[in-house]
């Protein structure tokens, strides 16, 4: 089952309220639409022909009905602007005036292609981060504070909530909530460099109890392996050029360039959405990423067989 | 300082001073005198068939597009490639050819309209079609060595800064803006002068043709709009050549600054391409309703409304950002408000239809495609200056959809009307009725079958500008039926190419005025001698081919041994002076040459922008020198007042 991804499914109050001003749009416009293509037909059935030695009228005829037709219409359109500017204002006051008690804080920053989570607390040891996985409780709403670091993104959760820009040096905030639990799937949509085709960002959306389980559990660090594999997995984790841009909590891998990966074992997704996380996927990753994202930042690693098979393992165990 | 007297026109002038006149007005013959031409035909035709040679090349790189999205993950394009692909194809259809196109169109048929026997500045005008021409060929040998733009044709800053696109490639687009704007700015005020001092007398300002209008609201649009993108270009380039940081927000720059200076360009810019449009449909549907438009001033003051509003709404291209929510429902307003004077001129359309006698010939039907697909494109456009509905589908296959719909339907189907509508104004030859329709409707239903469903998609979820789409989102089956749409429509183009192609070669001979039309431009032959008109008509009437003839009808007394034009008063087009027209020369093209060298060496460093000054100038100052031979002629017919 793929995951939603559609404006026409909403899945929380603000896509839901936005559903509802794009269906009166809709059928204002239809009616419009029907209106003008009704009576261009119309007219060029019921006028008379003429062709090219047809001479011009020398005084035109009595035009008073069509100037009143002409107004009338006029008349009609603007008072039907003004209903759908009005209905968007009322709109956009609804948005703004979710009530944002006990939210929830994010703050999301952008990179070239991935997407950072840090999950706020007012207890520092409690803040966490992860990557292109956004975990909400059902119910609650969500402050998702944007910024940018390289270039322009922008986050659009289309079942969700609208889109709002993630721009270097400014920074916005979006409110969200689910109702429904779920995964969502949303995409960047500010084009964003050879990348922007595979910058997806997964929500998912449990009840409150479960999103503190899991909270408490991405708050832990990194669990040490005991097995020799993956005990040989770290050494080249370590050994290699692969800490240089990583983090993973609780070793010397502190990297800032890359997504962390602490938690990596536990996530659906690799790379930011383009790859299921499976232990073949990943080795197939970290041997040749330009393959499945050309542009990506990732320097492909030849790694030997069995090295690559225990640092596969010794990730995939990062639960 | 003695030379021969001048010889004058009698009215109506004697088969002798006819063919003297249009001898005068003549291009000297052979390939130097065909690049010192200065003919506003011969400059609106070579305009006319660059311009849509850059449409072709942009339409080529849409099915390229199109045939790699057919397929979900699909191997035929990589994104560096794609990335090229779709910023030139913006690129390239709104400043190589929207823009220029209208301009172009203008430039072979205003001075027609308005009875003038030249454009103002001929040689100015050569000059405006060399550099863009060069401009745009520039852009394309860039991209044909894999140094074609790739930030968008929008080029948002950090993206397009030299930290996130070093080499050579947005160089190479932000400096064809420098290009296309030099041209535009030359056209537009080519046209405004044109428009305002050049007019037979007795077609005062409530008489001026609505597609006059249109043009010359577009001409002072450009000169408002045109130098915030020239600003931003240039500060792009500076960011990027000589490091200044106006777009850098580490060194205290601000990245929505580009996004301001750009849309308030690219908002009227829409318009810019919009306006001649419905220039093109109020003289097409009044020739084919075989009446005057239905409420002129009323038209005339929609389209200055129109141009007004144009430069209130730039922010709905921002709604994304973190800009005031108040300010943003401002923009929604007056987003929404634009659509009063085009429904104004849509009734007026459609009341001056119900109250003729209608034509149906293959001009009209391009115009009446107006009437579903520009509608249909503006009412989403409503949804788009709606904040919260803006925030769903913006940036979305949805905006895909409505920009192609307006641009489509607002100026392209209008402006492939126009084309059949004067071509035997240009060729003297017609076209074939029955190709016509075929193409309409092999362009109508491509055109359909291609963007309708992609309103959907961008419901669905589907980003802009992206190379691929996984498998799983079921994004794949409306993908190939827009890639389908693709190819009916470009079909359709080549059987209006086809349709061309034929009456150019062996098509029916157009004897005068073919389509029995009321405005001016076709009160000569077709095509029109080298000084358009036997003697300087005289108008009596907004449609003067419909009006009862009346005397005076020509001006008597202008020379027919040398390039003498009759200039007219603004509002009353009263006559006023004569003034002598330049020769042709080929300084223009030579001097366009020298520009070319200095814009293109200064991307590589920033002396070419000091040295390659000074064969710039050396090439104006030549074109400037006064000859002896001319100025005497032109004493030779100067009266002193008494």
């Amino acid at each position: 089952m793929p995951l939603p991804q559609s404006a026409l499914t909403p899945a929380g109050p603000q896509a839901a309220r936005v559903l509802e001003l794009g269906t009166l749009f809709f059928w204002m416009c239809l009616a419009v639409l029907l209106a003008i293509t009704l009576a261009t037909l119309w007219v060029l059935w019921r006028a008379p022909k003429g062709d090219e030695r047809t001479p011009a009228p020398g005084a035109l005829p009595d035009e008073a009905g069509r100037r009143r037709a002409v107004c009338v219409a006029l008349g009609l359109s603007i008072a039907g602007l003004l209903v759908l500017i009005a209905a968007s204002v009322f709109t956009d006051r609804a948005l703004a005036r979710l009530p944002l008690r006990s939210a929830l804080h994010i703050e999301l920053t952008g990179h070239q292609w991935w997407w950072e989570a840090r999950y706020d607390d007012a207890a520092p040891s409690r803040v966490f981060t992860t990557a292109n996985e956004l975990h909400i409780p059902v119910g609650r709403p969500v402050i998702v504070t944007l910024q940018g670091t390289d270039v322009i993104h922008s986050l659009w959760l289309p079942g969700l909530v609208g889109k709002k820009d993630l721009i270097p040096g400014r920074t916005a905030t979006l409110t969200l909530q689910a109702d429904r639990a779920g995964t969502y799937r949303g995409q960047c949509a500010e084009f964003c460099g050879l990348q922007h085709a595979w910058m997806a960002l997964e929500v998912v959306a449990v009840d409150p109890a479960a999103f503190d389980a899991w909270a408490q559990s991405q708050r832990q660090p990194a669990a040490e392996p005991s097995e020799p594999q993956r005990v040989r997995g770290r050494q080249v984790f370590m050994g290699s050029t692969c800490a240089m841009c990583h983090a993973i909590e609780g070793t010397d891998a502190a990297g800032r360039q890359a997504p962390p990966l602490t938690h990596v074992g536990s996530q659906r997704t690799l790379a930011a959405g383009r790859l299921p996380n499976t232990p073949e996927h990943m080795a197939s990753w970290i041997t040749n990423p330009q393959a499945h994202k050309p542009g990506v930042n990732m320097p492909a690693h030849a790694f030997s067989r069995e090295d690559l098979q225990a640092l596969v393992a010794y990730l995939q165990g990062l639960k | 300082m003695s030379t021969q007297a001048p010889v004058l026109n009698d009215v109506p002038p004697t088969p002798r001073q006819v063919a003297q006149l249009h001898a005068t007005w003549s291009d000297p013959p052979g390939p130097w005198g065909w690049l010192s031409a200065v003919n506003h035909k011969a400059i609106g035709r070579r305009f006319l068939v660059t311009a849509f040679g850059f449409f072709l090349a942009g339409g080529l790189l849409a099915l390229w597009m199109r045939t790699q999205l057919a397929r979900a993950e699909n191997g035929l394009v990589g994104p560096d490639l794609y990335n090229q692909l779709f910023t030139m194809h913006g690129t390239t259809m709104m400043f190589l050819f929207a823009v220029p196109v209208m301009q172009a169109v203008s430039v072979y048929i205003t001075p027609l309209m308005l009875g003038a026997r030249s454009i103002a500045f001929p040689r100015m005008n050569a000059f405006a079609y060399w550099v863009y021409l060069f401009g745009g060929l520039m852009l394309f040998a860039a991209f044909l060595t894999n140094t074609g733009a790739d930030a968008g044709w929008f080029a948002y800053p950090p993206l397009s800064g030299p930290d996130y696109s070093p080499g050579k490639r947005v160089d190479f687009w932000a400096q064809m803006i420098t290009f296309t704007e030099l041209s535009a700015l030359l056209e537009a005020v080519i046209l405004i002068t044109t428009v305002f001092k050049l007019r037979a007398p007795g077609m005062t300002l409530n008489r001026l043709p609505l597609f006059v209008w249109g043009m010359l609201v577009t001409a002072f649009m450009v000169m408002f709009a045109m130098p915030a993108v020239m600003l931003a270009s240039t500060s792009l380039i500076t960011d990027r050549l000589v490091g200044t940081h106006f777009f850098n927000p580490g060194e205290g720059g601000d990245v929505l600054l580009w996004q301001h200076l750009f849309w308030f360009f690219g908002h009227p810019e829409v318009y810019l391409i919009f306006i001649p449009g419905l220039g093109f449909v109020s003289t097409i549907v009044a020739t084919f309703a075989r009446r005057p438009v239905f409420g002129y001033p009323a038209m005339v003051l929609a389209l200055i409304a129109t141009a007004f509003l144009a430069f209130g709404l730039w922010v709905h291209h921002m709604f994304a950002t973190n800009l005031p929510e108040l300010g943003k429902s401002f923009f929604t307003a007056s987003s929404m408000l634009i659509a009063v004077p085009t429904a104004i001129q849509i009734f007026c359309w459609l009341a001056t239809l119900a109250g003729g006698r209608v034509n149906l010939k293959a001009p009209l039907l391009f115009v009446l495609a107006f009437f579903f697909i520009l509608v249909l494109g503006g009412l989403t456009g409503l949804m788009l200056a709606s904040v919260p509905l803006d925030l769903q589908v913006h940036d979305s296959y949805f905006v895909v959809a409505h920009l192609h719909y307006v641009l489509l339907g607002g100026a392209v189907f209008p402006l492939l009307g126009a084309v059949l509508y004067w071509w035997p104004l240009i060729t003297g030859r017609m076209t074939s009725e029955r190709l016509g329709r075929w193409s309409f409707w092999l362009l109508f239903i491509g055109f359909n079958v291609t963007f309708f469903p992609m309103h959907l998609l961008g419901l669905e979820g589907m980003p802009r500008r992206v190379y691929t789409y996984p498998a799983d989102r079921g994004w794949e089956g409306m993908n190939l039926l827009a890639t389908v749409g693709a190819w009916v429509l470009a079909a359709g183009l080549l059987v209006f190419l086809f349709n061309l192609w034929r009456s150019w070669r062996r098509g029916e001979r157009a004897g005068a005025n073919p389509w029995g039309a009321g405005t001016l431009e076709w009160g000569s032959t077709c095509p029109p001698p080298a000084a358009n008109f036997d003697a300087t008509p005289v108008v009596h009437g907004a449609y003067p081919l419909w009006t009862p003839p009346r005397e005076p009808s020509q001006v008597a007394g202008l020379a027919v041994d040398q390039r003498e034009q009759l200039v007219t008063t603004v509002l009353d087009a009263v006559p006023d002076h004569r003034v002598s027209f330049p020769e042709p020369t080929p300084w223009p093209f030579l001097s366009a040459l020298a520009v070319t060298l200095c814009f293109v060496w200064s991307l590589f460093t920033p002396w070419g922008a000091v040295y390659g000054l000074i064969p710039a100038a050396i090439g104006l100052t030549l074109w400037f020198w006064p000859r002896r031979r001319e100025t005497a002629k032109h004493l030779a017919i100067e009266r002193a007042p008494r």
